[in-house]
C-alpha cells in the first residue's frame, strides 16, 4: 500500500497579457538550476511532463517549468472565446513562448517541445536563437501533411473527447505501459471542443517550416532532436531530414512513440539525460 | 481468422459496454476477400464471408493481405501498429459512411486489434 505523499511539483496560476489580451495560465515547476521550459503536444496539456518533473535525475540540475497553453488544461481561453474559433498560428506560438519566458524572468532557458512543440522549437531556432541556451525537439519534423479529415475532431454529432484520443492512440508505442498509455489518452479526452483541431492548424498548415530549415544555425543555439521509432506522424525520416539539413544531433528512441515523456516517462528520461548533460557542460563552458 | 472476431469481442464485457451504442454492419476486405461484420449494441452478431452481390454496410476497411497480416501480428512491425498508420502510408482505405467508425473509434480499433490475440 502506498503511503500518502506530495510530489515535488508546485503549480500556480500566472496572469499576463498575451497577444494584447489578459490571460490566466497554469504553470508547474520542480527542481533548480538551468531553466528548462517544456511544451506539450497539440490538444493535450502539461501533465504530459509529470514524469520529467518528478525525476530527480533531471531536477537535480534543471529547473523544469511547464505551462498549459491558453485553451488547454487548467489554463483558460481568453475572455470572449465563445465568439471566436481557436486556431494556433506560428506567430502566436512563438510570441507566447517568448512572452512567458520573459514573464517568468528565465535566464536563457532551454526549451523542449513535443510534436507541435517539436515544430515550434525549429521556429525558435530560426527566429530567436539568441534568446535560448539550447532547444530540444521531441517528435520534430519540418512539416506533416494531413492524413485524416480533422473536421471529425470537432462536430456536435461525435463525442470530441474519445475521438481525439482515438486519432492519437496508435501513435503511442505498443510496448508502452498501459497505465501511462491511458493517462496520455485521458488528457486528450479532456481537451476543450475544437482545441486539438485548432492546434493542428499549426501542425499541418501554418507551421510548415520546410523552406526555412536550412537557415537554422545551430552554432547560435544548439539543437537536439529525439524521436520515437513508433511515431508515424512525425516520422524518424522527418526528424533525420531536419538533422541532416541543420547539423543537429538526432536520436531515434527505441520503444517509444509520439508522446515519449508521457507514454513511458522513465524510458524517455534515459534518452533525455545525455542531452541535458551535454547542455549543462556547454553552459558551464560558456560561464567561464 | 476474422471469423474469430465475434468470440474475441463478445467475451470482452468492457469492450461490449464501450460499444453499446454501436449497431451497424461494416466490411473488412483482405485483398479481394470480403467479410461482413454485423454488430448490435456492441456485440458482434455475425461474420459472413463473401463474395457478396449486394453487401449492405456503413463503412469498409480495405487493405492487402500482406498489410493485414503484419497488422495482426502480436507485436506488429513499425508502421503496422495502428490502422491510421496504414492509412497514412496509403496501405489501407476507409470508405463509406465514416460516422459510426469515427464516433466509436477506440471501440473499432480495439475490435480490430483483438484479432492479434489469435495470431501466432
Amino acid at each position: 500500500m502506498m503511503s500518502p505523499r506530495f510530489e515535488p511539483i508546485v503549480g500556480r496560476y500566472l496572469c499576463l497579457d498575451l497577444f494584447g489580451r489578459p490571460h490566466r495560465l497554469y504553470v508547474e515547476e520542480a527542481g533548480s538550476g538551468i531553466p528548462l521550459l517544456c511544451l506539450h503536444t497539440a490538444g493535450s496539456d502539461a501533465r504530459q511532463y509529470r514524469g520529467v518533473l518528478n525525476d530527480s535525475r533531471v531536477t537535480a540540475n534543471f529547473r523544469v517549468i511547464v505551462f498549459d497553453m491558453p485553451w488547454h488544461g487548467k489554463s483558460s481561453p481568453p475572455a470572449g472565446w465563445q465568439n471566436e474559433e481557436y486556431r494556433l498560428t506560428s506567430r502566436d506560438y512563438v510570441r507566447m513562448i517568448v512572452d512567458i519566458a520573459a514573464a517568468l524572468a528565465l535566464d536563457k532557458p532551454v526549451v523542449m517541445g513535443c510534436s507541435i512543440g517539436g515544430r515550434i522549437v525549429l521556429h525558435l531556432a530560426n527566429e530567436h536563437p539568441e534568446r535560448f541556451r539550447a532547444l530540444i525537439g521531441l517528435e520534430s519534423a519540418a512539416h506533416v501533411a494531413p492524413y485524416y479529415d480533422v473536421n471529425w475532431l470537432d462536430r456536435p454529432d461525435v463525442n470530441g473527447g474519445p475521438v481525439c484520443a482515438g486519432v492519437v492512440s496508435g501513435l503511442i508505442a505498443p510496448t508502452a505501459p498501459a497505465a501511462e498509455r491511458w493517462e496520455t489518452l485521458w488528457h486528450y479526452m479532456q481537451g476543450g471542443p475544437g482545441v486539438f483541431k485548432g492546434d493542428l492548424h499549426f501542425y499541418m498548415v501554418d507551421g510548415d517550416i520546410r523552406d526555412r530549415v536550412d537557415a537554422i544555425d545551430i552554432r547560435r543555439c544548439p539543437l537536439f532532436l529525439l524521436t520515437g521509432e513508433y511515431d508515424y506522424s512525425c516520422t524518424s525520416e522527418g526528424t533525420l531530414d531536419v538533422a541532416k539539413r541543420t547539423g543537429a544531433e538526432a536520436t531515434i528512441m527505441k520503444g517509444l512513440g509520439h508522446f515519449p515523456m508521457s507514454e513511458d516517462p522513465g524510458h524517455f528520461v534515459s534518452y533525455l539525460l545525455p542531452v541535458l548533460e551535454t547542455i549543462r557542460k556547454l553552459s558551464v563552458g560558456s560561464a567561464h | 481468422m476474422i471469423e474469430n472476431i465475434a468470440e474475441h469481442v463478445n467475451a470482452d464485457a468492457n469492450l461490449v459496454r464501450r460499444g453499446r451504442f454501436v449497431t451497424t454492419a461494416f466490411l473488412i476486405a483482405v485483398d479481394d476477400a470480403d467479410y461482413l461484420i454485423r454488430i448490435a449494441e456492441g456485440r458482434v452478431t455475425s461474420v459472413t464471408t463473401g463474395p457478396f452481390i449486394t453487401p449492405h454496410y456503413s463503412f469498409a476497411l480495405r487493405a492487402s493481405r500482406e498489410a493485414w497480416e503484419k497488422f495482426w501480428q502480436p507485436l506488429p512491425p513499425l508502421g503496422f501498429t495502428d490502422i491510421f498508420a496504414l492509412v497514412k502510408n496509403k496501405l489501407l482505405r476507409i470508405e463509406g459512411d465514416l460516422h459510426p467508425f469515427m464516433s466509436n473509434l477506440l471501440y473499432f480499433k480495439d475490435m480490430l486489434a483483438s484479432l492479434r490475440k489469435g495470431a501466432s
